[in-house]
């Protein structure tokens, strides 16, 4: 009997208490027919059909309340509509949010064992440098002595004129040796991958695909193994092609070729370009690695003192290798999103508690008629998670539209193809998240309610009742504080891109077309057959109209930061500590005046300057104040790269590494004294072209000019200086976008919070505020009262909200660019606009209070 | 609070649990447990309807309007006073109606096709 009383709790409450005293008389009956081996029998009948019985009366109920939460919420449309909307807003940034981290920080790199994959760098322990590349003689002696690892591979980047089936076109790829596509544990769809004997120089040369470059060059046929295809102008077989999805080093990455090191390649220590990957012994941590390859590099540096005094090793994992601040502007994302939810949800908190406070009448009335708490209260929770389902609903949606702008924040460096989407985890999350916000202040205000139902009945909705009015007020407060916290955060990342695009770059922007080709070695590696191009391409450009000066550089300022060598001072003590060095780069005359880098001293490079006469230099100005102080740089002489140099002019410092890194100084050489062989990588491939009026219009031309000059040369890079620029702040304006239009939503929230409450405690207050219109208050101290309750509100969020926001400015101080985390224009306006936002909040319901007609209200 | 079920055909087909209880409350008004017992009688046995399907069954035909409870008692001697009585109501004895003539439809085709012996 005890038994059946426990199975009738399977049972809805309600169903239990109608019908429950009755199902046990006729248990107790039928159970008394039933003897011996029958009870078993009966007993077993009796279980499966409570559960099943109990099952479709809850499903019953269910049905019920669906029906009846939809009838309520659709007759209070705008309710249901705010609701909907707020919970979405929250969801949909903080899944889009969440989705990006995860992405990039979180979820395991798409290759096998990816926890024991670990970059291999060079460091300079005495300064900021911690990941250098690796000279290929320390790759091969770091790899021979270590023992911490299973495999050590290296690669290095390479840019290359592909032609395959098409026109030639610029193609980024990687050169590997033979570990590393094993290392990453993928297999090639088609064909095989690099083998030790691909790797000999005797062997024939041989190419991988990438799955996207096999399906646009070769619409992704079988027949492609064993095809000839062109690199850098001479011939590769195609053994393999990788699947989709795959792309390493980077998501550039299209094609792959056997890292091939020839004797030469390994008597320069100070050449670093190898990157190193490794993967650890099943038994070997980090941390062990580390102390190994930290120990070899000691023997080393002994070994090689001039070299390697100052180079250390730096084992870090591939998941770890983000930039610190890639991880730092997704954390500071993720806090903005999680900020818009916290202001979400304390909406839609303050959305159902206005909502079950407004009803209290409705539910006395029913629970009056016979209605128990937990029916009640089920209902009221059927209500709330149907609302917050219908706001997860809509918050996947904003989350998918919002996600491809996320991923642009990406860094690009990522070792993988795929960008983000959102998986089945994620929307768990996000369904879960608002179910927890619906139940929590759907359910217990109806509980509440349910309870002290004569209460209700007896004052109908007059007072809101002081604890709950209280719990509301926290709530804006809450909204105020997380707004403001948005607000600034937003204005200081504003302030910081306007500083950033106000610095001087060192050039001028305007009006400059650049287009890049990269002449492919060894066609032109003769000095004179790259000064016929040039000279063709460069005096053809000049006649063009409009155009007013043109050159060739081996690097555009900010497109490529590298290019850096050694530079060495005669009676100057070499600091072996401090790496002196200047980034280079090989000019065609005229470059400073197209550029608009302002001349100091001197003159610049000239046609003069050939192979034959010594080698000059310009260089820039902090060149001159680093090594020459004060004194006359010109004709003075130093060594670069081991050569000497005679200063024949000073320019204008300019940004090589981007706007917000420190650049080391430049040095510029002539062209012509670039020797034949050595320098393909330095081979001036950027042409430039100052112009007047539409330069992008020019760009026709040019390719034609081109085409006569080497019908073979591909063009790439087409853009403006100015788009160059632009690109340096190209994520912080996505950042700023995405930052700004959340801060924007929580302003709005907020507003709509404040006004909610407020016009909510006007109607609570509708009786008291007419017996003082009645005894003579005049508009004014009821619009005072009013306003004097919204602005304490909001002052106490500022308060809350300036504190939180300093926090949140100091930890992401790395993003600013030196704006202070307490700026007091981006702390005054945002603290201003807060105040007006409760102002205009609250002017509503102020109005609507000095409007009540005591007669009507009292009566 | 009965729902406006306008045709009785909407109803249709009837659980098997629930056109038996109307059968039982056709003839009179009955508690729950002489529900029960009738349709044993009356199936020979053969369907017994347990506690649990018996009000669940019934709460679902007082909210479609099928039976309402009854405040009429019998002679107070029979009388329980824990026991609820419920009574067929004018759609209850029509939904009943309407199920009956389509079982007898279904016995009709099933004798044109030689299921069951007897004249078409």
């Amino acid at each position: 009997m005890h038994f059946y009383g426990f199975l009738l709790r399977l049972y809805p409450a309600s169903f239990r208490a109608e019908y429950g005293e009755e199902m046990r008389a006729i248990f107790l009956r039928t159970r008394k027919e039933s003897r011996g081996f029958r009870t078993v029998l009966f007993w077993m009948a009796t279980l499966i059909e409570v559960f099943s019985s109990a099952f479709a009366a809850h499903w019953d109920v269910l049905n019920q309340d669906l029906r009846y939460a939809a009838r309520t919420l659709a007759r209070a449309p705008g309710f249901a509509f705010t609701a909907i909307t707020v919970a979405a807003l929250g969801i949909g940034a903080a899944t889009a949010a969440y989705t990006l981290i995860d992405h990039v920080m979180v979820r395991a790199l798409p290759f096998a064992d990816p926890d024991r994959l670990v970059n291999i760098w060079q460091n300079v322990p005495s300064s900021h440098l911690r990941e250098l590349e690796l000279s290929p003689a320390n790759y091969r002696d770091w790899k021979n002595a270590a023992t911490s690892f299973s495999s050590f591979g290296a690669f290095a980047s390479l840019a290359a004129t592909f032609r395959g089936a098409g026109e030639p076109q610029r193609i980024f790829g990687a050169a590997f040796t033979d570990e590393i596509f094993p290392l990453l544990g993928k297999q090639p769809v088609l064909g095989r991958v690099f083998s030790a004997e691909d790797l000999k120089h005797s062997a024939p040369a041989t190419v991988v695909l990438s799955y996207s470059l096999w399906q646009d060059e070769f619409g992704g046929g079988s027949a492609v193994l064993g095809r000839k295809v062109e690199i850098n102008g001479s011939p590769h077989t195609i053994i393999g092609v990788m699947p989709a999805g795959f792309s390493f080093p980077d998501r550039d990455a299209k094609l792959w070729v056997p890292l091939r090191l020839a004797p030469i390649d390994f008597t320069d220590r100070s050449n670093w370009y190898l990157h190193g990957l490794a993967r650890l012994n099943p038994d070997v941590s980090g941390s062990q690695a580390q102390a190994e390859m930290t120990g070899i590099a000691a023997q080393l540096a002994r070994a090689y003192p001039k070299e390697l005094a100052n180079v250390g090793a730096n084992v870090v994992p591939l998941r770890d290798d983000i930039s610190p601040r890639a991880r730092l502007l997704l954390e500071a994302l993720m806090g903005a999103a999680l900020c818009l939810l916290l202001i979400a949800c304390a909406n839609l908190a303050n959305l159902l508690l206005a909502r079950a406070l407004a009803r209290r009448g409705e539910f006395a009335v029913r629970s009056a008629l016979g209605a128990g708490r937990e029916r009640l209260a089920r209902q009221m929770l059927t209500e709330s998670v149907l609302l917050a389902l219908a706001g997860g609903l809509l918050g996947i949606l904003i989350a998918y539209a919002a996600v491809p702008l996320f991923a642009r924040l990406m860094p690009n460096a990522l070792p993988w193809g795929q960008s983000p989407s959102i998986d089945t985890r994620l929307l768990a999350f996000a369904v879960l998240l608002t179910l927890i916000t619906g139940i929590a202040f759907g359910a217990f205000p109806a509980l509440r309610a349910g309870r002290n139902s004569e209460g209700a009945l007896r004052d109908n909705v007059r007072s809101g009742g002081g604890r709950r009015e209280r719990l509301r007020s926290a709530l804006v407060v809450t909204e105020i504080a997380a707004c403001v916290v948005l607000l600034i955060s937003s204005g200081l990342l504003i302030r910081a891109l306007s500083r950033i695009r106000g610095l001087d770059p060192g050039f001028r922007s305007d009006h400059v077309l650049t287009l890049r080709t990269m002449l492919p070695f060894p066609k032109y590696q003769k000095l004179e057959t790259r000064r016929t191009f040039y000279n063709g391409v460069l005096s053809s450009a000049r006649q063009l109209p409009g155009v007013t000066s043109v050159a060739y550089t081996s690097f555009l300022p900010m497109v490529m930061p590298g290019g850096v060598w050694h530079v060495e001072i005669a009676g100057r003590p070499q600091d072996i500590a401090q790496q002196e060095s200047a980034s280079a780069r090989f000019i065609t005359p005229d470059y400073f005046v197209a550029m608009g880098i302002p001349f100091v001293m001197g003159r610049g490079i000239e046609e003069s300057d050939t192979p034959q006469k010594p080698l000059v230099a310009v260089v820039s100005r902090s060149f001159v104040d680093h090594y020459w102080p004060g004194g006359n740089p010109l004709g003075r002489h130093f060594k670069f790269n081991f050569l000497d140099h005679v200063v024949v002019g000073v320019v204008g410092d300019v940004r090589v590494r981007g706007l917000e890194r420190a650049s080391e100084p430049q040095v510029y050489l002539s062209y012509q004294q670039a020797g034949d062989a050595e320098w393909s990588w330095y081979a001036p491939k950027d042409l430039v072209v100052r112009a007047s009026g539409d330069v992008l219009a020019l760009a026709p031309t040019l390719r034609r000019i081109i085409h006569d000059a080497d019908p073979e040369q591909p063009i790439s890079d087409v853009q403006t200086l100015h788009d160059i620029l632009d690109g340096e702040t190209g994520t912080r304006s996505i950042q700023l976008r995405i930052l700004g239009s959340f801060a924007a939503a929580a302003f709005f929230l907020a507003a709509f919070g404040i006004h909610g409450l407020l016009a909510f405690a006007v109607s609570q207050r509708t009786q008291e505020i007419s017996v003082r219109i009645a005894l003579g208050a005049r508009p004014g101290m009821i619009l005072n009262m009013v306003l004097k309750r919204a602005l304490i509100l909001a002052a106490a969020g500022v308060v809350v909200g300036t504190a939180l926001a300093f926090a949140a400015g100091r930890s992401m101080q790395a993003l600013l660019a030196g704006v202070s985390p307490a700026d007091t224009l981006t702390f005054s306006t945002a603290i201003g606009l807060c105040f007006a936002m409760t102002l205009a909040g609250s002017l509503i319901p102020a109005r609507r209070a000095t409007r009540i007609d005591p007669v009507t209200a009292l009566r | 609070m009965a729902a406006q079920t306008p045709s009785p055909e909407s109803l249709l087909p009837l659980p098997t649990a629930t056109f038996h209880i109307l059968l039982a409350l056709a003839t009179e008004d009955r508690h729950g447990y002489a529900i029960i017992q009738d349709v044993a009688a009356r199936t020979d046995g053969e369907l017994k309807l347990s506690a649990g399907t018996l009000y669940h069954s019934i709460q679902r035909m007082l909210e479609q309007g099928l039976l309402v409870e009854t405040r009429d008692r019998p002679a107070p001697e029979e009388d329980d006073e824990r026991r609820r009585y419920y009574r067929i109501t004018p759609f209850g004895n029509a939904v009943g109606r309407a199920e009956a003539r389509r079982l007898t439809q279904l016995v009709r085709f099933a004798r044109a096709s030689g299921f069951v012996p007897g004249k078409a």
